[in-house]
C-alpha cells in the first residue's frame, strides 16, 4: 500500500440555512497511511472543509453515532475499511428518516419506535438482598440481542419502516422487544406480546433482511422477529 | 441574541454512567431534572468501557471489602482520600446488584450468580495472589451498563435534552452555582438551566492527548467549564495511560484479556513482566504494566519492524473461551489490528486512558474547594461524578474496574445529597445575575468575527502533540519546564480559533472550538501539575525523583503526599492533605508502604 493515496468522495450535503435543497458534492482528500477507515477520512475532509457536518464519538464501533449511507448501504464509517470501497465513495445520510444537515438526520422516530417496546425489564417482585439467579444456558439466550448500539443502520434500510415508520416498530425496536421477551428475569410477557399484537408494529416485517444484511454488529433482528411470531402463535393455540 | 431559561430542579450535564445514575435518583424522587448531553445517552464513553466492574461479591473466589480498600489504597500509590475509598468499596455490592436488577445481562457462573474474572491490581489476602472481582458482560460491559441504565432512566421518565452541549457554569457573587447555559446543536440556539442543583457528570478528557482511547467526545467540558469558572482542579498531573491500547490505532483492548489469561511479550517472546512484578505478572497495576512495556521499548525489545509496540498474546487460550468471554476484543483486533488474536497476537502500546485527578468533591458528591483556611467548603448548588470528578478514590493511579464502579457509586451518592438536600428545604432558586449568559455569548460571538485566526484543528494537534511528547507514560523535569511553556503558547494561539462554517444548524465547527477551549484548561492544568510536582508517584514518574529509603521508587511523603489544586486564574497552584483516615472505625488507616507487585 503506498502511504500517501488520493481519495474522490460523492457527498450529500445540505445547509438548511444556505442551501435552497440538497447537492452532491465532489471532494477529493489526500490521506495518510495510518488513515484506515472511513471515519480517519471523513475527520481529514472536515479539516479542509470545516462545513462538512456528521456525528461521531468513539470511533470503534459500540456507540452507535457514525451511521450513515456508504456506496448505497448502510454502515458504521468508523468500521468501514476505506480500500474497501469503491470510488467515488458516495455517501449520503440514513434513507427514510428527515435530514438535518449533511449526513445529519432526525433521529426522533427511531428512539420513538424504540422507546415503544418498553425497552426495560419488568420484573415486579420485591428486590432480592443479592442478584437474581440465571443459568449460563438462559444467559445465552441474550447473546445477540444485548449488544445492539441503536446505530439505526438496520431500520433505515427496512422498506417496512420506510413506508410506515410511525407504525412498524422496525428491526432495531423489535430486537430490543425480543431481548427482553428472552429475559428469564423479565415478567411482563404477555404484556409484550399485547403491545406487538397489531397488523404494523410486528408483523410489516416481511423477512426482507436487509437488517441482517447492514448490522455492522453482526445481529439478526429477522431472527428475533420470527422469534417473537412463533410467541405470537403459541399463545394463539 | 434572545436567550430563552428554562428552570428545574436539578440539572445534570452529561448522561454517561454517572450522569444517568445521578438522573435516575432524582426522578426516582420526584425531583424535576434536565439532563443535557451532546450525544444520545448510549453513545456516551461508558459505552466503551470493556472489562468489569469491582465488587467483592465473592463469586468464585473468597473477597471482602477490607481486601478492596487495601487494593485501592495501594493502587493510588497513597495519594487517595482513605475515606472516599472505604465508602466507595462498602458500596461496591449494592450498586452492582442493584444493575442486575434493573435487568443488566451479566455473565453468568454455573451456579448462576455474577461473573467476576480477575483484574490488574486487585488481590486476595492484601496483595497476595489475584482475586476474581471484576464483575463482567463479556467484554462489553460499559456498553451493558449503560444500556441497561439509560433504560432504567427510560421507565423512569428522565427528561433528556439531547444534543445539547452545555458551555458554561452560572455562579453569583457569592460563589453559588445556579445552573449552565447550554447551546442546542440542531438550531445553535443558547439558553439558560436554572436550578437550585447542578451535577456535572461529564466524564474524562482524554482527547488533550495525540494517542488516546477516549472517544471524540472527551474533551472534558464539565472540567474546563468548572476551571473557567473559578473551581480549582485536583491532581490533575495523574493521568493513566493504558497498557494495551490496539498499536497506531488507540482503540482500547481490555486488561480483561490478561484476566482471563493473556500475557505480554517482547520481540523475544519473554513474558517480560515477571521481571518487573514477580508476584501479580501481568496483572499488576496499569501504571507499573506501562512503565514496564516502554521500559522494554526503549532499551530496544519492542516489536515490529520499528520495535514500537509489544505483544498481546492469547493464542494459548481455546478459542470458545476467546469466543465466549473476549468476543468485542476479537473483533476490534480484527478490525483496528488486522490480526486474529485466536491465531496471533495483538501488537499493542501503552495509550491516554484516564484522568484521575478533575473537579474536586466530597464522597457524597458536593464540590469543594478551600474557602477561610478550610480546604474541603461545599460549593452551593454544585455536585459532581464520575470521570470529571476526583473523589478522590483513585489518588496517583486508578486500578482497572474501580472508574465503573466510581461512577455508579457517586453517581449515585451525588443523586442522593442532592435528593436529601432538596427535601429538607436547603436548595433554593437563587435570583440568576442579569448577566448570566454574556460570557457564553461572547464565546459564540467572537467565533462569528474572528479573521486572521488559526484554524481549530492545527491548535488542537498542537496540544496533542505537547502533551504526548512533554507529559507522557515517563517524565523528565527538562521537558516538563518546556512543556509549559509551550502548552502556555498553544493556549494563547487557542483565545483566536477561527471557524469557516457559520451556519446556525448543527454546526460541529462551532462546537469542536468551544470543545477545544476546555481541553486547553485540562492541558494547562495538567502539565503545569506535573511540572510541580517534584516527586514520582503512581502515575507521575519522572527522571529525577531518586529511589531510595527515604523515597521509595521515588515518592517523597514527607514534602508531597499531598493533593495539587490547580487555578487557571493565574495558573495558581495550591495543596491540601490527603485524608489517610478511613470514615469509620470498621477499618484501620492502611500504612504508607513501597509499592510492589
Amino acid at each position: 500500500m503506498s502511504s500517501k493515496r488520493t481519495v474522490q468522495f460523492k457527498i450529500y450535503r445540505y445547509d438548511p440555512d444556505k442551501d435552497d435543497k440538497p447537492y452532491m458534492q465532489d471532494i477529493s482528500v489526500e490521506l495518510e497511511e495510518s488513515d484506515k477507515k472511513l471515519l480517519d477520512a471523513l475527520v481529514r475532509l472536515k479539516a479542509k472543509d470545516d462545513s462538512l457536518s456528521f456525528r461521531r464519538s468513539c470511533r470503534e464501533g459500540v456507540c452507535g453515532s457514525d451511521a450513515m449511507n456508504i456506496n448505497g448501504k448502510n454502515g458504521l464509517a468508523c468500521l468501514t475499511g476505506i480500500d474497501e470501497l469503491a470510488q467515488p465513495i458516495t455517501i449520503r445520510p440514513l434513507p427514510g428518516l428527515p435530514v438535518i444537515r449533511d449526513v445529519i438526520v432526525d433521529m426522533t422516530q427511531f428512539f420513538k419506535q424504540y422507546h415503544s417496546i418498553k425497552p426495560y425489564l419488568i420484573n415486579n417482585d420485591p428486590a432480592p438482598e443479592r442478584e437474581r439467579l440465571q443459568s449460563p444456558e438462559d444467559r445465552e439466550e441474550l447473546n445477540g440481542l444485548y449488544e445492539c448500539i441503536l446505530c439505526a443502520c438496520c431500520s433505515t434500510s427496512c422498506p417496512s419502516f420506510w413506508w410506515n415508520p410511525d407504525k412498524f416498530v422496525g428491526p432495531a425496536g423489535l430486537l430490543a422487544a425480543y431481548r427482553f421477551l428472552a429475559d428469564t428475569r423479565d415478567q411482563a410477557t404477555s404484556e409484550r406480546l399485547d403491545n406487538l399484537e397489531d397488523p404494523y408494529r410486528l408483523f410489516r416485517c416481511h423477512s426482507i433482511m436487509n437488517c441482517v444484511d447492514v448490522c455492522p454488529k453482526g445481529l439478526n433482528p429477522t431472527r428475533a422477529i420470527g422469534k417473537i411470531k412463533d410467541m405470537m402463535v403459541r399463545r394463539a393455540v | 441574541m434572545k436567550v430563552a431559561k428554562h428552570t428545574f430542579d436539578a440539572v445534570i450535564v452529561g448522561a454517561g454512567g454517572a450522569g444517568l445514575r445521578a438522573a435516575l435518583q432524582l426522578s426516582e424522587a420526584g425531583l424535576k431534572t434536565a439532563v443535557l448531553t451532546k450525544v444520545f445517552p448510549t453513545r456516551s464513553h461508558t459505552v466503551a468501557a470493556q472489562g468489569g466492574v469491582a465488587a467483592s461479591l465473592g463469586n468464585s473466589t473468597e473477597d471482602n471489602w477490607h481486601w478492596h480498600m487495601y487494593d485501592t489504597v495501594k493502587g493510588s500509590d497513597w495519594l487517595g482520600d482513605q475515606d472516599a475509598i472505604e465508602f466507595m468499596v462498602k458500596k461496591a455490592n449494592e450498586v452492582v446488584v442493584e444493575l442486575e436488577h434493573f435487568g443488566m445481562p451479566f455473565d453468568r457462573t454455573d451456579n448462576g450468580k455474577i461473573y467476576q474474572r480477575p483484574f490488574g491490581g486487585h488481590s486476595q489476602n492484601y496483595g497476595q495472589t489475584p482475586v476474581s472481582r471484576s464483575c463482567a458482560a463479556a467484554d462489553r460491559t460499559g456498553h451493558a451498563m449503560l444500556h441497561a441504565l439509560y433504560q432504567r432512566n427510560v421507565r423512569a421518565n428522565t427528561h433528556f435534552f439531547v444534543e445539547w452541549m452545555a458551555m458554561d457554569l452560572i455562579r453569583n457573587a457569592d460563589g453559588d452555582v445556579l445552573g449552565v447555559t447550554a447551546m442546542e446543536m440542531e438550531t445553535g440556539e443558547v439558553s439558560i438551566f436554572h436550578a437550585k442543583a447542578t451535577i456535572f457528570a461529564t466524564g474524562g478528557s482524554g482527547r488533550i492527548y495525540y494517542s488516546s482511547t477516549n472517544a471524540f467526545i472527551n474533551t472534558g467540558d464539565g472540567v474546563g467549564m468548572a476551571a473557567r469558572a473559578g473551581i480549582p482542579l485536583e491532581d490533575m498531573e495523574f493521568w493513566q495511560f493504558h497498557p494495551t491500547g490496539v498499536a497506531g490505532a488507540g482503540v482500547l483492548i481490555t486488561e480483561g484479556v490478561r484476566g482471563e489469561g493473556g500475557i505480554l511479550r517482547n520481540a523475544s517472546g519473554e513474558r517480560f513482566m515477571e521481571r518487573y512484578a514477580p508476584n501479580l505478572k501481568d496483572l499488576a497495576s496499569r501504571d507499573v504494566v506501562s512503565r514496564s512495556m516502554v521500559t522494554e521499548i526503549n532499551e530496544g525489545r519492542g516489536c515490529g519492524s520499528e520495535k514500537d509496540h509489544v505483544l498481546l498474546d492469547i493464542t494459548h487460550l481455546s478459542p470458545e473461551n476467546i469466543m465466549k468471554r473476549l468476543p468485542g476484543i476479537r473483533e476490534i483486533s480484527i478490525q483496528f489490528a488486522g490480526v486474529d488474536p485466536i491465531k496471533a497476537p495483538i501488537p499493542v502500546v501503552p495509550t491516554c486512558h484516564y484522568q484521575m485527578g478533575g473537579i474536586p468533591t466530597n464522597y457524597k458528591g458536593q464540590v469543594i474547594v478551600p474557602k477561610d483556611g478550610n480546604p474541603n467548603v461545599p460549593v452551593p448548588g454544585f455536585y459532581a461524578a464520575g470521570e470529571c470528578a476526583c473523589a478522590s478514590v483513585h489518588g496517583a493511579n486508578r486500578l482497572g474496574t474501580n472508574s465503573l464502579l466510581d461512577l455508579l457509586v457517586f453517581g449515585k451518592s451525588a443523586g442522593e445529597t442532592v435528593v436529601a438536600d432538596f427535601q429538607s428545604g436547603q436548595l433554593t432558586l437563587k435570583p440568576l445575575p442579569d448577566d448570566a449568559a454574556d460570557v457564553s455569548l461572547a464565546r459564540i460571538a467572537r467565533l462569528e468575527v474572528q479573521t486572521n485566526g488559526v484554524e481549530v484543528a492545527d491548535v488542537r494537534l498542537d496540544m496533542q502533540r505537547t502533551m504526548q511528547k512533554h507529559a507522557g507514560v515517563f517524565r523528565f523535569a527538562d521537558m516538563l519546564k518546556e512543556g509549559v511553556a509551550k502548552i502556555l503558547e498553544v493556549a494563547e494561539r487557542a483565545k483566536h480559533t477561527q471557524i469557516k462554517d457559520k451556519s446556525k444548524v448543527w454546526n460541529t465547527a462551532r462546537t469542536e472550538a468551544l470543545e477545544l477551549d476546555n481541553l486547553i484548561e485540562v492541558a494547562k492544568a495538567t502539565m503545569i501539575s506535573a511540572e510541580a510536582r517534584k516527586e514520582s508517584r503512581g502515575a507521575h514518574v519522572r527522571d529525577d525523583a531518586i529511589d531510595c529509603a527515604e523515597t521509595p521508587n521515588g515518592r517523597d511523603d514527607k514534602n508531597w503526599l499531598k493533593h495539587t489544586l490547580w487555578y487557571s486564574e493565574g495558573n495558581r497552584l495550591d495543596y491540601k492533605p490527603v485524608n489517610l483516615q478511613p470514615m469509620s472505625a470498621d477499618v484501620e488507616p492502611i500504612a504508607l508502604a513501597k509499592r510492589t507487585y
